[in-house]
């Protein structure tokens, strides 16, 4: 097993007319900018590839296409395979204001065509982008009618393709993107039980786990008592609210916005408390929990104990034994064993809080087993 | 003129102990200071007022309308005070206007200037204004906010700035008023500013800031805190801060920060139903809501955030190591100077029921 092949590598695609605004979209979502800051990005040449680092095992792979009629024609043609090739997720964008629907919806089914030649198994998301341009009152039924006039040109992925109203200025970017993470997450299921265990454990209202650099979610768990949250759109505020703090901090204290990371946070109110904290390498975890110092304090606790458990589910964490291991020994020879001690002192004391051995155990077979089955799959080419 | 007669109801019947932010020459039995926006049409009053006292976002000012009457707005926070808004096409010193009833008890006078306009006019007109109140009441504030400087580059920014100030106090002098009381600001809408600005004309209307400040002092020595906020959560305009140098970086750190807490709030603090509430409720004793963020790197800043009553929020910035051991001793001082503050504004008792069993309700460990 080559130390590449435990990456998983998801080719995106991001495609749609030449200043529809998917540069700025990916800048703002991976790269920290900041939504008025756009404008000064330029036009896209040919295709811009940017891997970024999500989940420790998910790599994603982002081809941001430019739209020009001139490379457009190129995708189509000599570049068809090229690019159309093992593609699991690709991204439309439309612009609402666009005066030639009509046009992008025929290069649209151009591309659908290639796509489905290349990769039949593909996931399209169409996003009808720039809807703060439409007045509030139309904006739902303008929506509507954009989408069934797509679906209707989308061929064989008519039954699959997603569709989302967006706008960077809000935080509906936000609920797409959380969307299009989750198809590509390789172990959704195994995070996800696992979620659910701890929640139920640390008594705790709801827990979302996202990434930090993003700050988009991977995935959520809620209880009982926060099912009836008034605020259904409170995972992608949740989303933008972080993004603002995060650049708030960065531009006041000048370091850059990708490192302006808190190591916890916590709110305490007579009603709540919420805190969030460092889950794995880069995932942050936060809880809503009861108003209650000590489900507060075995909380934090029980996550702190639970976090080599999620490492397990990030390959990444635990990569290139044999490299890693023949450093260890080089560096220091001392240091090694007693890791090893110290990570079975750290399994035992997941098992008191966990109380049941077998059932992690469960879990970790079947997480492993997923992304094995994934593997196998995506690196055929 | 509708609004007015929440204004006009004095704030207590029951006298105050303390001095509640009364003036000078108010009238007695009212002690709200009053606020006018003044200036040339068009140069952003009732923007900088929707801004700051109604949380409109800056973008949407483009559409309000021209301001035809004085908008009179009552504003309550830990201080009451008035807001007026002035139409900018008013003159003061019309005979048929009753001056003495504008200007008799006013707290501060904003005077507006669009520093993208032309604006010889409107100096014009602030230093007429200046010389006709500076006999019949000397003790004004004269406030000048050098407004719209977004738009300007840095240069040009202090350019502007610093011809518009020496213009107002060389003219001023012409006419013999030397030492004018006329204070200068450069803000704008788009950025933290005018919210800076907005504090430090609030600042000078607190008789009890002196106090304020001692107290902050204490708190950011004994606790080993690098920087200290008072600030008013509705308006996020801090109505104190402890006397150390202040630079606008800390302030938006600040500023910032209370959004994330109020947002993050909203969302999670709606009313549930209480099925599961009467085991809860019990326990807690705080319902003053706390915040603490702790950043990743060695070494740099961490927040504290502490809700002190209804309207005031107290936020440090700490540069330590790691708040873990600190974090107990930080929470019995804040207590303290919660105490404090109660005594000094009376009417904090009013409005919070005491919570003493807060002290001793929460668990040590």
């Amino acid at each position: 097993m080559n130390s590449t092949k435990r990456h998983k590598q998801r080719k995106v695609l991001l495609m749609g007319k030449s200043g529809a605004g998917k540069s700025s979209m990916r800048s703002i979502v991976f790269s920290n900018y900041v939504a008025k800051d756009v404008r000064r990005l330029g036009a896209t040449i040919d295709v811009e590839h940017s891997n970024i680092k999500f989940m420790g095992n998910l790599m994603l792979n982002l081809w941001d296409c430019g739209g020009q009629d001139g490379f457009v024609d190129n995708y189509l043609t000599s570049q068809r395979t090229y690019v159309f090739g093992s593609v699991a997720v690709l991204i439309f964008v439309f612009d609402i204001e666009s005066r030639e629907f009509a046009a992008d919806v025929v290069s649209y089914s151009n591309i659908i065509r290639a796509l489905s030649e290349n990769s039949p198994s593909a996931k399209v998301f169409c996003l009808i982008h720039k809807m703060d341009l439409v007045q509030s009152r139309l904006r739902a039924q303008l929506f509507e009618e954009r989408a069934a006039y797509i679906k209707s040109a989308s061929e064989g992925f008519a039954e699959t393709v997603e569709f989302f109203a967006t706008s960077i200025w809000d935080q509906s970017l936000y609920k797409a993107w959380t969307q299009i993470i989750y198809q590509l997450i390789p172990n959704a299921g195994a995070i996800e039980s696992l979620l659910n265990e701890l929640a139920e454990i640390i008594d705790a209202r709801e827990l979302i786990l996202y990434e930090r650099t993003t700050c988009l979610m991977v995935t959520h768990v809620t209880r009982v008592a926060e099912t009836s949250n008034p605020f259904i759109d409170r995972f992608e505020r949740i989303s933008s609210i972080l993004k603002t703090h995060k650049q708030s901090m960065a531009r006041h204290t000048g370091i850059p916005a990708g490192s302006a990371n808190f190591a916890s946070l916590q709110i305490k109110t007579g009603r709540f408390m919420f805190f969030i904290t460092r889950l794995t390498e880069n995932t942050n975890l936060a809880a809503s929990i009861p108003a209650s110092e000590q489900v507060f304090n075995s909380a934090r606790v029980n996550i702190m104990l639970v976090r080599p458990k999620f490492a397990e589910l990030d390959i990444a964490a635990k990569t290139r034994p044999a490299i890693q291991q023949a450093f260890a020994h080089s560096a220091d020879s001392e240091g090694a064993p007693s890791r090893e001690r110290e990570r079975e002192r750290e399994r035992e004391r997941k098992g008191d809080v966990f109380g049941d051995e077998n059932g992690n155990g469960s879990y970790r077979g079947k997480g492993k087993e997923r992304e094995v089955h994934a593997f196998g799959g995506e690196f055929e080419d | 003129m509708e609004d007015l007669h929440h204004a006009e109801t004095p704030a207590t019947d029951i006298p105050p102990r303390f001095h509640t932010g009364r003036l000078p020459n108010s009238k007695s039995g009212d002690g709200k200071p009053r606020l006018l926006l003044m200036g040339q049409r068009r140069s952003g009053k009732s923007s900088i007022s929707s801004v700051v006292f109604h949380k409109l976002a800056p973008s949407e000012t483009l559409y309000l309308e021209t301001t035809t009457h004085i908008k009179k707005e009552s504003m309550h926070s830990f201080m009451d005070f008035q807001v007026w808004d002035f139409p900018g096409h008013l003159d003061y010193f019309d005979p048929i206007i009753d001056t003495e009833n504008i200007f008799q008890e006013i707290g501060a006078l904003i005077w507006v200037i669009d520093a993208q306009d032309e604006y010889l006019d409107a100096i014009q007109r602030l230093n007429t204004t200046i010389l006709n109140l500076h006999h019949t009441y000397p003790t004004i504030n004269v406030e000048v906010f050098v407004h719209k400087v977004d738009g300007l580059s840095d240069d040009y920014k202090s350019d502007t700035f610093r011809d518009i100030s020496q213009r107002v106090q060389d003219e001023l002098a012409d006419h013999g008023y030397d030492n004018a009381p006329v204070s200068f600001y450069s803000t704008s809408i788009y950025d933290h500013s005018i919210f800076e600005a907005f504090s430090k004309v609030i600042q000078k209307l607190i008789p009890q800031l002196p106090a304020l400040e001692n107290l902050l002092n204490n708190l950011c020595q004994t606790c080993r805190v690098e920087k200290a906020y008072l600030f008013d959560i509705m308006s996020k305009i801090y109505i104190a801060t402890d006397t150390s140098p202040t630079d606008i970086a800390s302030y938006e750190v600040c500023s910032d920060y209370i959004d994330t807490v109020i947002d993050i709030s909203e969302i999670y603090g709606w009313d549930r139903p209480a099925e599961d509430g009467s085991a809860e409720l019990l326990e807690t004793g705080n319902d003053d809501a706390e915040s603490l963020v702790v950043f990743e790197r060695k070494g740099s800043h961490y927040l504290y955030l502490r809700e002190i009553n209804k309207y005031l929020a107290l936020v440090c910035i700490m540069n330590d190591e790691g708040p873990g051991e600190k974090k107990a001793l930080l929470d019995y001082d804040v207590r303290r100077f919660q105490e404090g503050l109660k005594e000094m504004f009376p009417r904090t008792d009013r409005d919070v029921p005491p919570t003493e069993g807060a002290a001793s309700g929460q668990p040590s460990g």
